[in-house]
């Protein structure tokens, strides 16, 4: 078995049939079916657009999949104000145009735009920070849905609370809009070295029982992910992306792959940009390669990085804290 | 020790590789083989496979590696056409086919390999939210229902002739072989039942030993 499949007992509530009969030997929405999807994203690039132009433009530079929103998170930044799910119109273009998956951000807690999200068709729903949150208190119970989710972490525990949730794939938060990759990393590290650190305790029950009590987190989940050596769901980059080489620190840092936000439409080379992000994550760890990529960019063109400590708006505090 | 020359390839450029390597594994040990498995990401890696494993993922950024790397699609097409035992999981059968098209959009534009005379229709259950795992029947396979997973899987809408149906889903062709080509429209690298896997092996060892019959290398002789 290639893919983890604890916890699942709440799971066995929410298997949809496919037809009318009840006979139907379809299983949809199962944790095979949601987890399965976020594995075949696995080393590709899944790009921000927010119109029919930059998907194309992301399908024929090999993105793995599009992410439609309203506005990118720099301009989102930009405009302040309440950042909601894109238009049901925009998101419905997108998908009579492409033919990879389509995912969609909707606000974290908002069952309202979930339920929407789901019912046009997205393919993943992305409960995210970029968004204004509309719940303090609870992200969405995610195994409700046939829909699989992603959500942004940037420790273990939220990764491990959000997927105790019923989310299929775990993304850094990052700092997104930013152009500076420095959160990303420092989120990706955080989470490999309370991994490494649970490996050692897998024999350990009453470390292990600790252990889940500071994560916030159930000793299933947690005695699952020390037993695996990593998260029971893929675990991409995302928040700051912005040059190959960017994307290729990621890589290699062992995320299984990379959201680009801004990066790429913020950028005065988008389609070169988004090609050459590609080839970066594919080849992260042949140097030569890495370079020919990042020569199909240029710096100048680079979108306007931000410093992450002097914001006004620190997207990853956002929403419940447990 | 007969088996050290036995080397499966996983194309490694997208999609669930680590996972056809490990359900690789699995099926060397059930076979009680000792192969190797081998993620291929550069033409030089083609040398050496006894057989090679095309993974799930997104075809059109495998395609779109034809515009980066079009020694490597070369290499593989090469090794196919010359009997090289090859399994395509959902984007790798896309990747082999002849034609594709997509259920709502139409012709694509991705470049193919054209090994595998089938026409294909990507997406052909409909989105994810349709994807679904059912089990089947696959004689092939042997007497237990195999459970096929399928995301937004696409179906054989058309195949010429030579080409062997083997799994039909809905009346929908999902599985069928042409000579040393074996396709799914499922993913046969994410359940526990490895047996895709171990008849891919199977013919990968007979190829192994037909190429070495031909160069006289033979069999090695056993010690008394």
């Amino acid at each position: 078995m290639t893919i983890s499949l604890v916890p699942s007992e709440f799971e066995q509530k929410n298997i949809h049939r496919r037809g009318s009969s009840s006979r139907s030997p379809f299983a949809v929405g199962t944790t095979l079916v949601k987890r399965g999807f976020a594995h075949m994203q696995k080393h590709g690039v899944i790009m921000d657009v927010t119109n029919v132009e930059q998907a194309q433009i992301a399908e024929d530079a090999g993105a793995v999949a599009v992410m439609v929103l309203d506005k990118l998170p720099f301009d989102v930044r930009l405009a302040g104000g309440v950042a909601r799910t894109a238009s049901v119109k925009v998101v419905q273009e997108i998908m009579d145009a492409v033919t990879i998956p389509i995912m969609a951000k909707c606000r974290i807690g908002h069952l309202g735009e979930a339920q929407i999200l789901e019912e046009i068709g997205v393919d993943m729903i992305d409960e995210s920070e970029v968004l204004t949150p509309a719940d303090e208190e609870s992200h969405l119970w995610k195994w409700d849905f046939t829909v699989p989710f992603v959500n942004g972490a940037k420790n273990l525990g939220e990764a491990l609370r959000r997927i105790e949730e019923g989310c299929s794939m775990i993304r850094t938060k990052g700092e997104p809009g930013t152009g500076n990759v420095a959160e990303a990393v420092a989120h990706i590290k955080a989470v490999n070295n309370d991994i490494r650190r649970l490996g050692s305790l897998v024999d350990d029950a009453q470390e292990l029982i600790k252990v889940s009590r500071q994560l916030q987190s159930s000793l299933q989940i947690v005695e699952e992910t020390a037993r695996l050596g990593k998260l029971p769901v893929v675990n991409f980059a995302a928040g700051g992306i912005s040059t190959p080489a960017d994307a290729a620190l990621l890589m290699n840092l062992g995320c299984d792959g990379v959201f680009v936000g801004s990066g790429v439409f913020k950028s005065d080379d988008a389609s070169q940009r988004a090609q050459a992000i590609v080839l970066a994550t594919t080849y992260f760890d042949d140097p030569a390669t890495v370079l020919e990529s990042q020569r199909m960019v240029d710096e100048r063109k680079s979108m306007v990085g931000l410093d992450t400590q002097n914001l006004a708006l620190r997207m990853q505090e956002r929403g419940p804290s447990v | 020790m007969r088996d050290k020359d036995l080397i499966i390839g996983v194309l490694g450029i997208q999609g669930d590789i680590e996972e056809n390597v490990s359900q690789t594994a699995t099926a060397f040990h059930s076979l009680g083989k000792k192969g190797e498995v081998r993620v291929v990401r550069h033409s030089k890696d083609i040398s050496g496979l006894s057989g090679l494993i095309l993974p799930g993922g997104e075809s059109t950024v495998v395609s779109n590696l034809a515009t980066v790397n079009e020694d490597l699609l070369h290499k593989i097409a090469d090794a196919v056409s010359g009997g090289m035992p090859v399994l395509g999981t959902c984007a790798g059968m896309i990747i082999l086919s002849t034609r594709a098209y997509d259920r709502v959009i139409g012709q694509t534009k991705q470049k193919l390999l054209s090994l595998l005379n089938i026409v294909v229709e990507r997406n052909a259950f409909g989105r994810q939210k349709d994807s679904f795992e059912a089990d089947m029947e696959i004689s092939l396979m042997g007497k237990r229902p195999f459970k096929g997973i399928f995301i937004r899987a696409p179906i054989v809408s058309k195949a010429e002739a030579g080409v062997q149906v083997i799994a039909k889903m809905e009346d929908k062709v999902v599985a069928v072989k042409q000579d040393n080509i074996v396709a799914t429209a499922f993913h046969p690298e994410l359940g526990s039942d490895n047996r895709f896997h171990v008849h891919l092996i199977k013919s990968a060892s007979d190829f192994r030993d037909r190429i070495n019959v031909m160069r006289g290398v033979g069999f090695e002789p056993t010690n008394p």
